[in-house]
Formats: structure tokens, C-alpha cells, sequence
């Protein structure tokens, strides 16, 4: 992945940052409640939805466990449709074929599509190097260009701006992309989207070449589709002369057939609309219809990787419907900056150290920015289990252990700063695994309960900085049982 | 009927009362009720933070310990959830790793008859009214692993409802997390303290008086938020709610 989220604070920093930020608390509290009551309105119109919930996930499993056949196949039926297929097994190496296919066009200006995976690769920073301006054209992704912000959201990537805020964007940043607002813009949201519609028409209308990514690409067919709510995508991959997707290899499915599932779990759990307003198909060229070239780019960058983990795997089936982020209580309070990914939430802290790694501190620090609530395995299109993956990855990151690296078997170290906790979970254990040891220590917190301070030291101080501590009581309940044989003696 | 008391090691040195009051209820219900001298701590917190081998040797313990009683009653949704859910994942990673079926046969006894508390009430005993008095508003917070990993559902909400006297409030944003967490509380304590905050601020609006769970270390963590936002609200756990009499009454 990327470098460019790479040396960012640990989780706990940034997310104390947002914490703080009543302003940013108030935006991501107002949208994840919003989308969260009617996304389960959405999805409890379904009689069949936990049905489709187990489909979705034996279809992702099914095509994970096979996935170099249907990539072939996919390869083979996207040729044979006229495209042409790229492979790409970093981001580095995705971010020159695009680079090059943009600058064989003779082009210097590309629309976009939103795309996560060009996100994941940071595909417009590489093609500003380049020399080559690349124009977001979903609504929220323009927003966070134009003030050249971060995505904080999969699927609403300006979550933690209001209106005012994105009004004051607009008017300070898009005369110097192009068309400006009008003087007098507020912030209503239909002069705020007429204001983008009219900026962004100029682009779609002049622009040569698009650039996508797809949400699933159909093996069988060789077909590539994009779900999405504006209609900006859809000019993006209509009316260039060449069509550029960016594609993550995990998002083949075997068949037509398979689209049923996932065009009704996709758009519930994440807009919680019964059916987006935009579906596009696209399979190759057409003669006068669309663009008259298309390449896809398969990329990897960790996903074999990922294939290669037993328990880990799961993660590869997300459809990036983002209801994981909207339903968990970190997310809410620590805004989507803090996870250091363009994929943030809980997916995000499993994905992201799996794809890079976790050797940075942020990657190590991920697997912990949960409170292993399950929220985000109970809402999950596709079943991920989230909390088990989480745990996973903590193991992996406090005891290290066997894992594939860029196509090797390695064994991981375990990450640097646990040696103390480390230590405290074997004494822990030990006293835990001798009841006498525990019964004197439990004894020894009595007796001296009223010399406890109300404040921990050492890693402690964080409980002890919000909360109070309990007290501890005369007598833990093991002394009371035998005293009194469980009360029989008529003792108290 | 034989049963064990796995009180956890939180409510053995922290919260004793809570197990008294398992011990009173369940006698008053009949049942004759053991406190094995053995037990000790289920693991969780070693697993969840990702020292699954400090775990596994509790593991074995907690089978050892319980493997002979008809039923394992805990008044923990978190530490049941520990036993239920997590112990079969236990043996099935050992056998992952190549070590074999030793461990999951040891652990497989335990974990079908392991219940929380209000599950044992209500599926094992088959009662909904203990004879419980308490003259109090109490609000209801389903703590995370009794909701979501042991599936508890109504069955807190249907004991306490028959208790005389209580007066059951729905708790805003009920599912949502408190933010413990285990050793999320320390690791990410700033987010853990604003979700414990927006729930003592939740159960605040609804005018009650006690914040009932079935979990003390949930309770652990909002009683201290409780205690630092200076509220009038009280945490107190379901089985001294449910152990209260007319001629005992808990405070």
C-alpha cells in the first residue's frame, strides 16, 4: 500500500486528537446515526436477508479459494472483449501502467471515478508527478481534493465536514480547479450540488480519458460493474475516448448470476437504499458506444498475501459498503483520519495491517482499536467476522508467528513496546493457574484497601484519568464461601 | 441439581456481593449451588489481547475445575462468552497448528453447559419471576458479549420485569458499547472514556436510579465514569437485583 498514510501517530494518539474535536464528534455522530437507523430499516424490509448474508459470503469464499482460475478466466473474457489487461503487484507498479496508458493518450487531465483502490494506491499523487492532474468527480471526493483533506469515510469521504464548512471549501478552492462558484453561494444543499454539478460538467464534457475502479468484475462475461448515487460515474465511463479501472483482484465473482446477491446486500448496507440510482455494466469495447479503448488493471498489493492467512482471509471478501464503520462506537469518536488508511473503521483495522503489514506503529496499533463489541460482525453484508480477525492480528502483533510476505513464508518478530505487557499476561497466568498465589494477593489487596490510591501509575493512569477506580472489599468472595460454607452456617 | 458457581476472578476480588447474591438466589430457587476452590480466571483477557497460549492453559484449568458438575452458572455475559464462543476456537487453532484434537477434547465438556446467569434462570430453571422485591427505576445496559456473543436477548429484560416493585426505563442507544472493552479501557482509553461518558449520559436521561447489567466489569468501568460525572445514578448488577426480598431488600 501506499506511503502516504505511513508514519502517522499510533491509533490511541490520533484518535485522542478527535476525541477532543466537538465540532468533528458532532458531524460523525449526526451522519453514523442517520445511516445506521435506515440502513436496518433497509435491510429488515428483506424476509430473506439472512439467506443472502450467507450467499454473498460462500460466494466470496468460494471464488477466494479459486481465485486464480477466475482470474484467468476474467483475463481471457475481458481480451476476448476487446480490452486489455494489465497486472500489477504493488502500487508502485499500478501507478506506472496507469501513468503510462494516461501519457500514451497524449492526455494530461483524467477524470476520476471514486475509487478506493486508486485511493489504496495513491494513484493521483503519482500521476501529479507525472505531470498528469487527476479530477475526482464524486461529489464528497471533490470536496476532500479541493481542500486537499484525507478521506475519512469509504463511502461518504467528507463525513466530518458540515455544510458550512463545505460551502467555505467550495468558494476559496474551485475557481482554482476550474469553473468557480457563484458569488453568492450558501450552504443549501441543492445550491452547494448545482455549484459542483456545473464545475464538474466541464470536466466530464472535456476530458479524454477516465479512470475507475469497479466494485465487482464478473469472470465469466468479463464484465465490470460500478454501483454508485450521483451519475458522475457514470459519465466518467462513458464519455472518454479511453477507460482506465484500477481493479483489486478480490473483487471477481465467477458469474452473472452471482451480481443478484450483492446488488441487493451492496446498496442496503451501505446507502440503505433498496437499489442505487446508478448501476453501469461495462464488458470491453464497443463499436461508437463508449470509450473505443479499455484496460484493466489488476492489482495486488497485499492481497496474496492476505490469501495466505487462514483466519485473516475473511477480510478479502468486504464489498466496501462501509456499515461496519457507521455501527461502531470507535469510528464514531475517533473519526476515520485515525486510522492512518483510506480504509478506516473496523474493516479498515483489519485490512490495513494485513495488506501493509505490521511492522509501523499504526499498523500495530490497529488490530487494538476495537472494543471487540461484534457490532460490526452483526451488520456485515458478507458475514467478515471482524472481532475474531482483530484478535488474530493482535496475537500476531504480541507473539508474532508465521505469516506470507510478499509471496514468502516468513516469521514475524513480535512487534517492539509489548515486552512489559508481555510480562504481565505471564504473571497474570501464573497466579491465575495457582489459586493459593491469587487467594494471597486477593487477601493482600484487602487488607491494605484503605492505603490504595484512587489513581494508577504507569499504564494504569489512563483508566484512572476518567474513571474512578472501585474499591476493593474487605473480603473477596472466596474467604466469605468458606467461612461460611456458602452462607449454610447462617453467617454473614 | 448440581451446579457450579464460576464467579470470575473480577467479581471474586472486586464484587463479592454479586456473588452472594448468585448464592442466595439460586438456594432460594432450590438449587443447590458449589463454589470450587479451584477456579480462577477464564482467560479472556489474554486471549482478546492476543496472548492466545497464556489463555489456553486457563482453559484447562476451567475444564478441570468444572468438568463434573451438571451446570456451570456464571454471572459474567463476557466471561460466558469466553467459554462458549472462544473455547471451541481454542481447539480448533490447536489443531490448526498441527498440535491435534488433545486440547479441544479437554475443553468440549465445559462449554455446552456453561450458562450465564439470567440464562440459566430462564432456560435451565424455566422461571421469569424469582420473587424478587426491589422499589426502584432501573434502566437495563445489554452488555456486548451477552448480547451479541451469547444471544441473551429479552431474557434480563423479562426477569426484572417480573420483579415487584422495579420499574423497568429503556435505556437510549441500549446495543451501543459502554467502551470497556477489557484491556481496550487502557489501550485506547481516551475513545473507551467518551463511549462510557455517552452511555452514563443515556442512562442519565432516563431519569432512572440504577444501571442494571449482567456484567461487572462493564459496570466497573461505567460506576467509575458514574462516580467522576458526579451523577446520581447507582450501577448495580442483575443478581443483587434479582437475590432482593421484601424481608431482605438490597439497597
Amino acid at each position: 500500500m501506499t506511503g502516504t498514510y505511513l508514519g502517522m501517530p499510533a491509533f490511541p494518539k490520533a484518535a485522542a486528537d478527535a476525541v477532543h474535536n466537538p465540532t468533528l464528534r458532532g458531524n460523525l455522530r449526526h451522519a453514523t446515526h442517520t445511516i445506521r437507523a435506515k440502513r436496518a430499516k433497509a435491510v429488515g424490509e428483506l424476509s430473506d436477508w439472512a439467506e443472502l448474508r450467507e450467499a454473498g459470503r460462500r460466494i466470496k469464499d468460494h471464488t477466494l479459494r479459486h481465485l486464480d482460475r477466475y482470474l484467468l478466466q476474467l483475463e481471457e473474457s475481458v481480451t476476448a472483449a476487446g480490452g486489455t489487461v494489465h497486472w500489477a503487484a504493488d502500487a508502485d507498479e499500478a501507478n506506472r501502467i496507469v501513468a503510462r496508458l494516461v501519457k500514451e493518450t497524449g492526455e494530461s487531465e483524467v477524470v476520476k471515478v471514486k475509487s478506493m483502490a486508486t485511493q489504496e494506491i495513491g494513484l493521483n499523487e503519482a500521476l501529479e508527478a507525472e505531470g498528469i492532474r487527476a479530477y475526482e468527480t464524486d461529489l464528497a471526493e471533490l470536496i476532500v481534493q479541493l481542500c486537499k483533506d484525507r478521506p475519512s469515510h469509504i463511502l461518504v469521504p467528507a463525513i466530518h465536514r458540515n455544510r458550512g464548512e463545505i460551502r467555505d471549501i467550495f468558494r476559496a478552492e474551485m475557481g482554482e480547479w476550474g469553473r468557480p462558484t457563484p458569488e453568492d453561494l450558501t450552504d443549501a444543499p441543492a445550491e452547494l450540488a448545482e455549484a459542483a454539478r456545473l464545475h464538474l460538467r466541464e470536466k466530464f464534457l472535456r476530458a479524454k480519458v477516465g479512470i475507475s475502479g469497479a466494485n465487482f468484475m464478473v469472470a465469466e462475461t468479463g464484465t465490470l460493474v460500478v454501483v454508485e448515487s450521483e451519475g458522475n460515474g457514470r459519465m466518467c465511463l462513458t464519455l472518454p475516448e479511453t477507460l482506465i479501472s484500477v481493479v483489486g483482484i478480490e473483487k471477481v465473482v465467477p458469474a452473472w448470476r452471482d451480481l443478484e446477491v450483492f446488488l441487493q446486500t451492496l446498496p442496503r448496507s451501505s446507502t440503505a437504499e433498496r437499489m442505487n440510482p446508478y448501476t453501469s455494466m461495462w464488458t470491453g469495447t464497443t463499436d461508437e458506444d463508449g470509450p473505443r479503448t479499455f484496460h484493466l488493471v489488476l492489482l495486488d498489493n497485499g492481497r496474496t498475501d492476505t490469501l495466505a492467512d487462514r483466519v485473516g482471509r475473511q477480510a478479502l471478501r468486504c464489498i466496501r459498503c462501509s456499515a461496519c464503520l457507521n455501527v461502531c462506537p470507535v469510528y464514531e469518536r475517533a473519526g476515520g483520519h485515525a486510522y492512518g488508511s483510506v480504509y478506516p473503521g473496523p474493516i479498515g483495522a483489519i485490512l490495513s495491517p494485513q495488506l501493509r503489514g505490521t511492522a509501523s506503529e499504526i499498523d500495530a496499533s490497529l488490530p487494538y482499536a476495537s472494543s471487540l463489541c461484534g457490532a460490526c460482525y452483526e451488520v456485515c453484508p458478507v458475514a467478515i467476522d471482524i472481532p475474531e480477525v482483530l484478535v488474530h492480528l493482535r496475537e500476531r502483533v504480541v507473539e508474532g508467528g508465521p505469516a506470507v510476505r510478499e509471496g514468502n513464508r516468513v516469521v514475524l518478530r513480535p512487534a517492539k513496546g509489548h515486552a512489559a505487557e508481555r510480562a504481565a499476561m505471564r504473571a497474570a497466568r501464573w497466579a491465575f493457574s495457582h489459586p493459593g498465589a491469587l487467594r494471597a494477593g486477593q487477601r493482600l489487596a484487602s487488607r491494605t484497601r484503605r492505603l490504595h490510591p484512587r489513581t494508577l501509575p504507569g499504564p494504569g493512569r489512563a483508566w484512572s484519568g476518567t474513571r474512578d477506580l472501585p474499591a476493593v472489599p474487605p473480603e473477596p468472595f472466596r474467604d466469605w464461601w468458606q467461612r461460611t460454607r456458602g452462607g449454610k452456617d447462617g453467617a454473614r | 441439581m448440581r451446579v457450579a458457581l464460576f464467579l470470575t476472578c473480577v467479581n471474586d476480588t472486586l464484587y463479592p456481593d454479586t456473588g452472594r447474591a448468585v448464592v442466595k438466589l439460586l438456594t432460594r430457587l432450590g438449587v443447590d449451588v458449589d463454589f470450587p476452590m479451584g477456579q480462577s480466571c477464564c482467560g479472556q483477557a489474554h486471549y482478546n489481547t492476543g496472548y492466545r497460549h497464556e489463555a489456553e492453559p486457563l482453559a484447562r484449568q476451567f475444564s478441570d475445575v468444572f468438568r463434573d458438575y451438571e451446570a456451570i452458572v456464571t454471572p459474567s455475559g463476557s466471561c460466558g462468552a469466553m467459554v462458549r464462543e472462544l473455547y471451541p476456537r481454542l481447539g480448533e487453532r490447536a489443531r490448526a497448528e498441527g498440535r491435534g484434537d488433545a486440547l479441544a477434547r479437554t475443553l468440549a465438556p465445559v462449554v455446552p453447559k456453561t450458562y450465564e446467569l439470567t440464562e440459566f434462570l430462564v432456560d435451565v430453571l424455566g422461571v421469569t419471576d424469582v420473587g424478587a422485591y426491589y422499589p426502584h427505576r432501573v434502566t437495563y445496559h445489554p452488555t456486548c458479549h451477552g448480547l451479541r456473543g451469547l444471544g441473551l436477548g429479552d431474557r434480563p429484560h423479562r426477569l426484572l420485569r417480573a420483579v415487584k416493585g422495579l420499574e423497568l426505563v429503556e435505556l437510549p442507544g441500549a446495543e451501543e458499547c459502554c467502551g470497556f472493552g477489557g484491556t481496550f479501557a487502557l489501550k485506547n482509553a481516551e475513545v473507551s472514556a467518551a463511549m462510557g461518558a455517552d452511555k452514563v449520559r443515556n442512562a442519565e436521561s432516563t431519569g432512572a436510579e440504577v444501571l442494571c447489567a449482567a456484567d461487572n466489569s462493564c459496570l466497573m468501568h461505567l460506576g467509575g465514569t458514574m462516580s467522576r460525572l458526579r451523577t446520581d445514578l447507582r450501577p448495580v448488577h442483575i443478581a443483587e437485583i434479582l437475590a432482593s426480598t421484601e424481608e431482605e431488600p438490597a439497597v
